[in-house]
């Protein structure tokens, strides 16, 4: 049995562990995990999406972001927003998606509108002063990560060979470009947007921070109180800033990695008004 | 000759009807703004061209497969960005998905000063550029940030005309539009069909069956569940009617925030019996507007 076809633990791994079983609401599916638990001296909102064998829809089953999981993270997301209006509580999206559900089903019922739901309650909520922070602990893949993680405010991951970024899975990016799986690594090892490695991902200057030293699989008391402590401070950091994602251009890394996406915006500021 | 008299005007307005489809990105943008309103930004002489394919031996255009151009629709200011079919299947890189992004956070920045500017978004592609992959996925993400940010002050009007139609990560900023206007050769869904029949095998999805295809995530059928707003054949003046009607008829609630609708919609739906795009639209049909 391949790596890929096991099943993922990681993100109730760490749901649970950041949560420490405390607050459990019940989201109407076992596939959306979510909790109002203790962070930093205030209630935050922790949601994971996890695997469910029993999910009703089949290519929703290994912790895909399927109908069910869009709708019911954009419906969480929303109501916790609005519940804390006044206090603008935290939003903490614990990330291990592997994809979107891949289905005929799927696309028949509208997945591109579930996840467009899922990263527009997001996106409202930190448009509304919400800090919403992303932790990837596994993989974040494609449509599944802009549905649940890629519009937070700040991006942390954990600093593992499991926790990957990417567009497309290796396999079947490899079959689309017809290519193989070992070519694509090698030209991501030169490349690194196209490499599917956190750390390579780390030098875009798309991630607030990389948390190194962490036992992402069993973690114990001291990784769980560091990582704790770096989500206090993303939110923190959020705080005293916009709450637009021009974070994500002003690093060092972005500025080496993203030169192009800055020009773009810079020529455009300077060619927006005709000159006459 | 003998002719229907009655049929006249119809073979007449098909004959003079200019193909909207057929057209490339600079010829649709143009089609769109008002006559002589198109200004463009960050044109093919500014030669802002994508980094990353000379690195793997490809050639890059140089305005990377987007054209953005201010202009006016009615005289009220506009901006208008339509994606190159013609250039790498109109997939997302770090440029053409910056500019987007970046366009639409101008005019956002714009609208929040009380100067409104009108939103277009005229898709073709296929999704993010595998040849830039995280960094097209970032881009697209912030595309969406930026749609959800603008919505706030003025509608956002997409349109997806055909033939590649609009797939990957950029169908999820279809979904985030005001409105959303189709014609019968568009098509609108997350994941491509061959990309399903490689991914979950070919008993799931015969990416062949054209017939199939279309049935699932073509124009008229979107537009028949109510996935999509206007159906419109393929005609540059229609086109360009209904995104100006879509401005006079002002903000409507989003799909994409419409939960508890689309939960109910979901709950009625059993998995284990058989569906197809026609029993979808016995289900799910679009209501008449009063």
């Amino acid at each position: 049995m391949s790596q890929e076809s096991v099943l993922s633990r990681r993100g109730r791994i760490w749901f649970d562990a950041l949560t420490d079983g405390a607050g459990v609401i019940d989201s109407g599916l076992r596939s959306v995990r979510v909790a109002d638990a203790a962070l930093g001296g205030e209630i935050a909102r922790f949601i994971a999406v996890v695997p469910d064998a029993q999910n009703r829809f089949p290519r929703a089953r290994a912790g895909e972001v399927g109908l069910d999981e869009g709708w019911t993270l954009a419906r969480q997301v929303r109501a916790f927003a609005e519940s804390t209006e006044d206090a603008r509580r935290p939003i903490i999206a614990i990330v291990d998606v592997s994809s979107q559900a891949y289905g005929r089903r799927e696309e028949l019922l509208g997945i591109h509108l579930a996840c467009a739901a899922a990263a527009d309650a997001y996106a409202s909520a930190r448009l509304a002063g919400h800090p919403v922070i992303a932790l990837l602990v596994g993989k974040a893949m494609s449509g599944a990560f802009l549905a649940h993680g890629y519009q937070a405010n700040r991006i942390l991951a954990l600093d593992s060979p499991q926790v990957m970024v990417h567009a497309m899975g290796k396999e079947a990016a490899a079959r689309v470009t017809r290519s193989s799986v070992e070519k694509m690594e090698k030209l991501g090892e030169q490349i690194a947007p196209l490499a599917y490695d956190i750390r390579s991902y780390a030098k875009l200057g798309l991630l607030h921070k990389l948390i190194e030293g962490i036992d992402a699989d069993a973690p114990g008391r001291a990784d769980v109180d560091r990582v704790r402590a770096e989500l206090t401070s993303a939110i923190t950091d959020t705080r005293a800033g916009s709450s637009d994602l021009g974070g994500r251009l002003t690093s060092p890394a972005a500025r080496k990695m993203r030169a192009a996406s800055i020009e773009v915006r810079l020529r455009l500021a300077e060619q927006w008004n005709a000159q006459s | 000759m003998s002719t229907n008299a009655a049929a006249r005007p119809d073979f007449r307005h098909f004959l003079e009807r200019r193909s909207f489809i057929e057209m490339g990105a600079r010829e649709r943008v143009r089609a769109v703004l008002d006559s002589g309103s198109f200004r463009e930004l960050l044109g093919p002489f500014d030669r802002i061209k994508s980094p990353w394919l000379p690195l793997q031996g490809i050639v890059a255009q140089a305005d990377d497969g987007v054209v953005l151009a201010r202009g006016t629709l009615d005289g009220k200011p506009a901006l208008v960005a339509a994606i190159e079919s013609a250039y790498q299947g109109g997939s997302m890189g770090e440029v053409s998905g910056a500019k987007i992004a970046g366009a639409l956070e101008r005019a956002c920045d714009e609208c929040s000063q009380g100067r409104l500017i009108l939103p277009v978004l005229l898709f073709e592609t296929g999704g993010v550029r595998l040849q830039e992959a995280n960094l097209g996925l970032a881009a697209i993400a912030e595309i969406h940030a930026a749609i959800i940010a603008l919505r706030r002050y003025v509608p956002v009007v997409g349109v997806i005309a055909g033939l590649v139609g609009c797939f990957g990560g950029m169908s999820l900023a279809a979904a985030m539009c005001t409105r959303l206007i189709v014609t019968r050769q568009a098509r609108l869904g997350m994941n491509g069909p061959e990309v399903i029949e490689q991914e979950a095998g070919i008993e799931e999805f015969d990416a062949g069956d054209r017939e199939l295809v279309w049935s699932v995530t073509g124009g008229e059928q979107r537009h028949a569940v109510d996935m999509a707003d206007d159906l419109l054949e393929d005609d540059a003046d229609a086109i360009a009617a209904a995104i100006r009607n879509a401005f006079r008829e002002g903000p409507t609630p989003e799909r994409s925030r419409q939960i508890e609708r689309y939960v109910d919609l979901l709950r009625s739906i059993d998995p284990n019996q058989p569906l197809d795009g026609k029993s979808l639209r016995t289900l799910w049909g679009r209501v008449p507007k009063p």
